[in-house]
């Protein structure tokens, strides 16, 4: 995609900030607007909605979803794209419900191990050989399930009935499932890695403009690495998260289509595809978007398919709203 | 009028939303002729292409093909005619066969079949017309990029093609398959077809051309026999200075370069990149600005991006104050104490949606850093103390830069090489594209700095700012280093002297090499036709 944003030639450097700051963050406020407006209307019209246990229901729900978003959130911000999270998703399942008779701690660690070493091969098949994102990340979605199968003993469900690795899906801290704190603890690092350090400028200088990037000394073959290594590790997360949850990891249906969710959530949230921008709280704030809306439409009798056309119109509608301004 | 030209195109203009490409220009085609047309940046070479071949449509003037009034409205009208173009990104199908990819779109048929035999026999034909030996049944892909490149040209000529435009053929053939295109080349013009031949270099210019049709920033500027015009008075055109009458007796001087038994800070040497890059040689003192001259394509951008590693060379070396610099390695260059400013600042400068900021501390960032994580605070205070040293005006750092003004982005690219300190800056095209007031600062700036002791290296294709700027200025053409002047000889004069009639071979120990270039010229009184083409075969 070009940035073919015309440099404004009003020689003082154009003393417009106001408009800037409205235009920069516009896509994360009209996503937050949204999402307030959404919650308003279900509390106002959705019997049961403005409920604290529909709310953590709410939250309990869409904290994979959010996981694995936010790893692809800095993979888009690279102008990539990772459509192998799903399967990495189920590998991580299996390997975790496979092993946990090792014991809780080998099981988990060999799980998130091995999702973090498909976002590595991911990353330097990309940024190593030069091949898309988009079809090495397929390649990996479509081998990547199959593994999965392989390693759940030919494709059967693995049951779960390790108390503590089940907590990761159904235990609580004080009020709060464990789920929805380590999806809060992760949104938090991940805010505070893209503002504060220097591998999250690195991200969005490699998005932004690569030639640029790598004429300034960054490493871009390096960034691109660890944006995939990192998502495939949130991914594997979410994916343990899910077995924890289901009490049993099926290596069919682990994270199956998850991959068009966390894209949804990134672009309704203000990501661009395009890369060179982000927002990890937009993407948050996206998810929970898509969330409530298949959860009001629940509530409210409507079917399932109706919620499906919603969330098509938001996203187009998000995708309009960031298109690139050509004056 | 007799013998009506193939091609004439009067007064010509185009006009973009409101900035005018062509203002009234005028190119004549004669049968059998290969016409050069030749132009700096912006000098309007590929829109007068464009529309001669149907894919602009022209806002004034008049074109006519063998005398009749002609209006194409896409490419494919063009071809119906008999023009084509030949671009150098090869547009064919890797996977299809020779005959199928000169074919494409309009093979010949036999009850609505495709009629293979005919086609595989016509391309044969055509193939064998132009002197090429190529299997019309071998799939594009198994040729190397120069046949490919003849394939197109056969494509275009299997048109009954009257002109056939070559825009810049050779920029990916070796030297071997230069001659084969050449051949291709003088069997069109001998079949009487009209060749319009787009290169920047003078060699190829002078060696297949008749005519050369000189345009400049959208201007006619000339067309002249291209036998007998000197190469010096061509650059006096494409440059659009007057060619004053050249001094004589300007003091000979050497071609080594550095203050003699001092290490130089930076030396580049014996740098080759292809056919871009033949053995270029350039040393850098401390304290020193040498200014680098050339035309278009002469290599000055390349032996930039080779000396920051930017580009791989196949040979020569880098050293920064002794210590030699990784070959292809832009960390370790910049790492070394290496800057470059780069000449196209958006596609290569700026990342437009981060703010100024960020853009001014990129290069800097693992310095500001403690495990990772960047000091807003050292990081304020080196942008600050910079948008105030080079007056950047910027609304506040937080401004995204692509907001910024032309000469306002490029200040804060300089200030990024700036605040790491570093010991050698190149600067390539430092000044173009931004207005006058911030172009005065950045060369004052530049000044400065040398003084302080940094090493500069500075492109330019604006004499004046050569002259006014350098202690010596080494002269590119054609991927060569071909003079290089130093002290009272640096003049405008002097440098476009050099542009033109520099030696060719400073590799061929025999030749007059680094030397003096006014020795190889005798001065101004030169008869037009006592300059034939010497270089070439």
């Amino acid at each position: 995609m070009q940035n073919a944003t015309p440099v404004n030639s009003a020689g003082a450097g154009g003393a417009r900030p106001r408009r800037s700051l409205l235009t920069d963050y516009g896509p994360t406020y009209g996503a937050l607007a949204a999402l307030v407006l959404l919650v308003l209307a279900n509390a106002l019209f959705t019997q049961n909605f403005a409920d604290v246990n529909n709310f953590r229901n709410i939250l309990l729900q869409v904290a994979p979803t959010v996981l694995v978003a936010v790893g692809m959130t800095l993979v888009i911000a690279t102008g990539g794209i990772d459509l192998s999270v799903g399967s990495v998703m189920a590998i991580a399942a299996a390997l975790a419900a496979t092993n946990l008779e090792r014991g809780l701690l080998p099981a988990v660690l060999l799980g998130l191990f091995a999702a973090l070493a498909v976002g590595f091969i991911n990353g330097a098949l990309i940024s190593g050989f030069r091949i898309q994102p988009i079809i090495v990340t397929l390649a990996l979605l479509i081998t990547g399930r199959g593994v999965a199968q392989v390693i759940s003993r030919g494709g059967q469900i693995i049951l779960i009935d390790n108390q503590n690795f089940m907590s990761l899906g159904k235990g609580f801290v004080g009020p709060v499932p464990m789920s929805v704190v380590v999806m809060l603890v992760v949104v938090a690092v991940a805010i505070f890695v893209m503002r504060a350090t220097s591998f999250g400028r690195y991200v969005v200088a490699v998005g932004g403009n690569e030639a640029a990037a790598r004429l300034a000394g960054i490493k871009v073959h390096r960034t691109k690495i660890m944006v995939y290594a990192l998502s495939g590790l949130l991914a594997g997360l979410a994916g343990l998260i899910e077995a924890a949850k289901a009490e049993a990891s099926d290596a069919t249906k682990v994270g199956l289509y998850i991959e068009l969710d966390a894209i949804a959530a990134v672009v309704v949230g203000g990501t661009p595809l395009t890369g060179g921008r982000v927002t990890v709280v937009g993407t948050l704030i996206g998810a929970l978007i898509m969330q409530v809306i298949t959860t009001s439409f629940n509530m409210l009798g409507i079917g399932f398919a109706w919620s499906l056309v919603l969330k098509a119109a938001i996203i187009l509608v998000a995708v309009y709203i960031q298109r690139p301004k050509v004056a | 009028m007799q013998n009506e030209p193939v091609l004439r195109m009067e007064g010509i203009t185009k006009i973009f939303s409101g900035v005018t490409a062509l203002a009234n220009v005028s190119l004549e085609l004669e049968r059998g002729e290969v016409h050069a047309l030749v132009g700096e940046n912006g000098a309007g070479k590929s829109t007068l292409i464009k529309i001669m071949t149907g894919a602009y449509t022209r806002d004034g003037g008049q074109m006519f093909l063998e005398g009749r009034a002609v209006d194409f409205r896409t490419p494919e009208d063009a071809q119906e005619a008999g023009v084509v173009a030949v671009y150098q990104e090869v547009n064919l199908l890797t996977y299809r066969t020779v005959a199928e990819n000169i074919y494409l779109g309009r093979e010949p048929r036999r009850f609505g079949l495709v009629d293979w035999k005919r086609m595989n026999a016509d391309a044969a034909a055509l193939l064998k017309r132009l002197g090429l030996e190529i299997d019309p049944r071998a799939p594009l892909g198994s040729l190397n990029i120069a046949l490919r490149q003849m394939v197109a040209i056969a494509r275009g000529v299997s048109f009954d093609a009257k002109v056939v435009v070559l825009d810049e053929p050779t920029s990916s053939l070796t030297e071997h398959e230069v001659q084969i295109l050449y051949d291709v080349i003088r069997r069109l013009k001998a079949e009487g077809t009209a060749v319009v031949y787009i290169s920047h270099r003078f060699d190829e210019l002078y060696t297949v051309c008749d005519r050369v049709t000189i345009l400049r920033d959208g201007r006619f500027v000339a067309t002249r026999p291209l036998a007998g015009l000197e190469k010096i008075d061509l650059v006096c055109l494409m440059l659009g200075k007057q060619r004053e009458e050249l001094r004589q007796g300007t003091t000979a001087f050497k071609g080594v370069t550095a203050a003699a038994g001092e290490t130089p800070l930076l030396s580049a040497e014996h740098l080759k990149r292809g056919r871009k890059l033949n053995d270029v040689t350039v040393e850098v003192a401390r304290g020193e600005i040498v200014g680098m001259a050339g035309l278009l394509g002469s290599g000055r951008t390349e032996t930039a991006r080779a000396i920051f590693g930017a580009d791989s060379v196949e040979a020569g070396e880098v050293r920064l104050e002794g210590k030699t610099i990784r070959r292809g390695s832009v960390n370790d260059a910049i790492d070394s104490g290496i800057a470059f400013l780069t000449e196209d600042r958006k596609a290569e400068g700026i990342i437009p949606e981060l703010s100024v900021r960020e853009n001014l501390t990129l290069a800097a960032l693992p310095a500001l850093s403690t495990l990772g994580v960047v000091s807003r605070a050292r990081q304020a205070e080196i942008v600050d103390k910079f948008m105030k040293r080079l007056g950047i005006k910027a609304a506040n750092a937080d401004q995204k830069i692509r907001e910024l003004s032309g000469g306002n982005q490029q200040k804060v690219l300089l200030a990024r090489w700036l605040c790491k300190n570093p010991k050698f800056l190149i600067l390539d095209e430092p000044t173009r594209g931004i207005d006058i007031g911030a172009k005065g600062e950045i060369q004052s700036l530049v000044g400065e700095l040398a003084e302080s002791g940094l090493g500069v290296l500075m492109i330019s294709s604006e004499l004046e700012e050569l002259v006014e700027g350098s202690s010596r200025v080494v002269v590119m053409r054609d991927g060569q280093r071909v003079g290089e002047l130093r002290g009272d000889e640096i003049s405008q004069d002097n440098i476009i002297r050099a542009m033109a009639e520099g030696a060719t071979g400073e590799a061929t120990p025999a030749s007059t090499a680094t030397a003096h270039v006014t020795d190889t010229t005798p001065p101004a009184a030169t008869p037009p036709a006592a300059a034939p083409p010497s270089e070439g075969a």
